[in-house]
């Protein structure tokens, strides 16, 4: 496959910079870049480095959270991370290619079994204290289903919150549920499921057009898998 | 003591102002040397008569009351004020006109994104010539504006408003599902378009498929068949116009850095036909775009078809510079 852009005159210099998110994807986004015939196994050696070269390409690895922002400013051409970083930071303008299908969790409301203070509060003070790191997720969410609310934005342990009073429930991301479990907290609401996601940056999509496709079309593939 | 300045705007010390103004001159020059001679229009306009020209302005613009109670509005781009002066100030005048501005515009802000609440654009207006020469004429401009400022590996992207409108007729999307598939297309989320268009009856995975891999075609003269290949009458209209377009090109020798972009969406209302996207390698943001509007300057009374790109200058200035540090690296 040749990496010329046809009929075009760009000649984007270096190879191709792919954002790869540290934490909970890392595992599997190595193990789909290596099913699209990347070699991952620098990165997957215990190095400090955050930058690794492999054939043809450069991995730049980050918080799943930065890869939106490093991907927007074209300091990396592509990248990986999950859906909710992407709604969470929606006015990130990155191309969005490719639902890889990985890292399947769920965005939910989540209160403290057998409490009623959510619908307790909601009936009483007309809005419910929501605690969560996704505040434009948990915020379009109520919106959209006419409650108000008030939200209090946490970084850390989100489970931490209701437990010790700062706010009725929690909105927060859950895999397997076993966090929830261990801390007395259960699901009432499904907000929506979150995958990881291809994400390109604008300008690289045109200008190095036919690399970002073909790597596309090898995820796919790795995806499908 | 913190004496602040609003975000998105700035101050401009005299090291950076010599390079914006020598890059100032060379792209007037440029507009000059082709016969377009440059227009100022006031920043401040009555809201209600800019607002005719585009009722969703780019961005959001800013408000506010004058002494008497009007509605008063800060321009957010130079198009819509030129149109107006166009229908006015110049109605009758023998065409086409040649016009260019170097001039500030304001849109709204999100916080915290580096993004300018005033920035200057550098860009023509071609008003009176149809499609395809109007439009080639002003990619020529286009062109020697890039390379006045020194960006030879500049590409633009060239593609065509109507394309999704026109296939979403044809596919019978309409109201609220249509709009929020423009969306879509506009920020380019594949996955949510594909989600999108399956969720509306009566659009078969077959369809679904043309359109996600329509928004992908891009580079030569080769993604025309390629989407004439995918069917419709829609792409076919549309491919149509890019090829006349695009042979126009030829014709004067300026195809060669122009990239066919089926996916190519322009975020303003007022846009029809061609539309233009200008990138440069070493940066990471859109320099600047244009494309036709055969339907503005009526808006204003005036029938005219018309054509135009502007190009954010302080990007041009970071390009310019990055392009610079790659060539003394590159020795």
């Amino acid at each position: 496959m040749s990496f010329e852009v046809a009929g075009s005159r760009a000649r984007p210099d270096g190879p191709l910079k792919i954002a790869v998110p540290r934490g909970a994807l890392f595992g599997e986004t190595l193990d789909i870049l290596d099913g699209a015939g990347i070699d991952t196994t620098a990165v997957r050696g215990d190095s400090r480095s955050l930058i690794f070269e492999a054939e043809g390409v450069t991995l730049v690895t980050m918080r799943p959270s930065d890869v939106p922002t490093y991907v927007e400013a074209g300091a990396a051409d592509v990248g990986i991370t999950g859906k909710d970083v992407l709604l969470e930071q929606g006015d990130r303008m990155v191309y969005e290619l490719l639902d890889l299908g990985f890292g399947r969790c769920r965005m939910v409301l989540a209160g403290r079994k057998g409490d009623e203070s959510l619908g307790e509060s909601q009936r009483r003070l007309g809005m419910m204290r929501i605690a969560t790191k996704y505040p434009r997720i948990a915020e379009r969410h109520f919106e959209a289903s006419g409650r108000q609310i008030e939200l209090i934005e946490v970084k850390g342990s989100v489970e931490l919150a209701p437990l010790i009073g700062l706010g009725d429930g929690i909105v927060d991301l859950v895999a397997t549920g076993r966090t929830l479990e261990e801390n007395d907290l259960e699901v009432r609401e499904e907000i929506l499921e979150c995958t990881a996601r291809f994400v390109a940056n604008r300008v690289a999509h045109k200008l190095r057009a036919a690399e970002v496709d073909e790597l596309t079309a090898r995820l796919r593939e790795a995806a499908a898998k | 003591m913190i004496h602040p300045i609003p975000p998105g705007t700035r101050d401009v010390l005299p090291d950076e102002m010599r390079e914006l103004r020598r890059l100032q001159r060379a792209l007037l020059e440029v507009f000059e040397a082709r016969g377009y001679g440059e227009v100022a229009t006031p920043a401040i306009e009555y809201d209600e008569v800019l607002g005719r020209g585009d009722g969703r302005t780019a961005g959001g613009a800013y408000r506010f009351f004058g002494e008497g109670g009007e509605l008063l509005t800060l321009r957010s781009d130079m198009t819509v004020p030129i149109a107006r002066l166009a229908a006015t100030r110049l109605a009758g005048a023998a065409g086409p006109l040649r016009l260019c501005y170097m001039a500030s515009a304001y849109r709204a802000v999100r916080p915290q994104r580096g993004q300018m609440r005033e920035f200057i654009q550098a860009g023509v207006e071609l008003i009176g010539a149809p499609a395809p020469e109007g439009t080639a004429e002003v990619v020529e401009v286009l062109e020697a504006a890039l390379d006045a400022a020194g960006l030879d590996r500049a590409v633009i992207g060239l593609g065509d408003a109507d394309l999704y409108r026109q296939l979403l007729t044809e596919l019978g999307v309409e109201g609220e599902a249509r709009d929020s598939i423009i969306g879509r297309l506009a920020t380019h989320d594949l996955v949510g378009l594909e989600a999108e268009l399956s969720a509306v009856a009566g659009i078969g995975d077959e369809q679904c498929a043309t359109c996600v891999a329509l928004t992908q075609l891009r580079g030569g003269r080769e993604v025309l068949e390629q989407a004439r290949g995918l069917g419709g009458a829609a792409v076919e209209r549309a491919t149509a116009r890019l090829q006349e377009t695009y042979e126009e090109l030829e014709r004067r020798g300026v195809a060669d850095r122009v990239q066919i972009d089926l996916g190519l969406l322009r975020d303003l209302g007022y846009y029809s036909g061609a539309i233009l996207e200008v990138y440069d390698p070493a940066l990471g943001h859109v320099l600047g775009g244009g494309g036709r509007y055969d339907g503005l300057l009526k808006r204003f009374g005036a029938d005219l078809p018309a054509a135009g790109f502007a190009l954010y200058l302080e990007r041009v200035h970071v390009a310019q510079m990055e392009e610079s540090r790659r060539g003394e690296e590159g020795r």
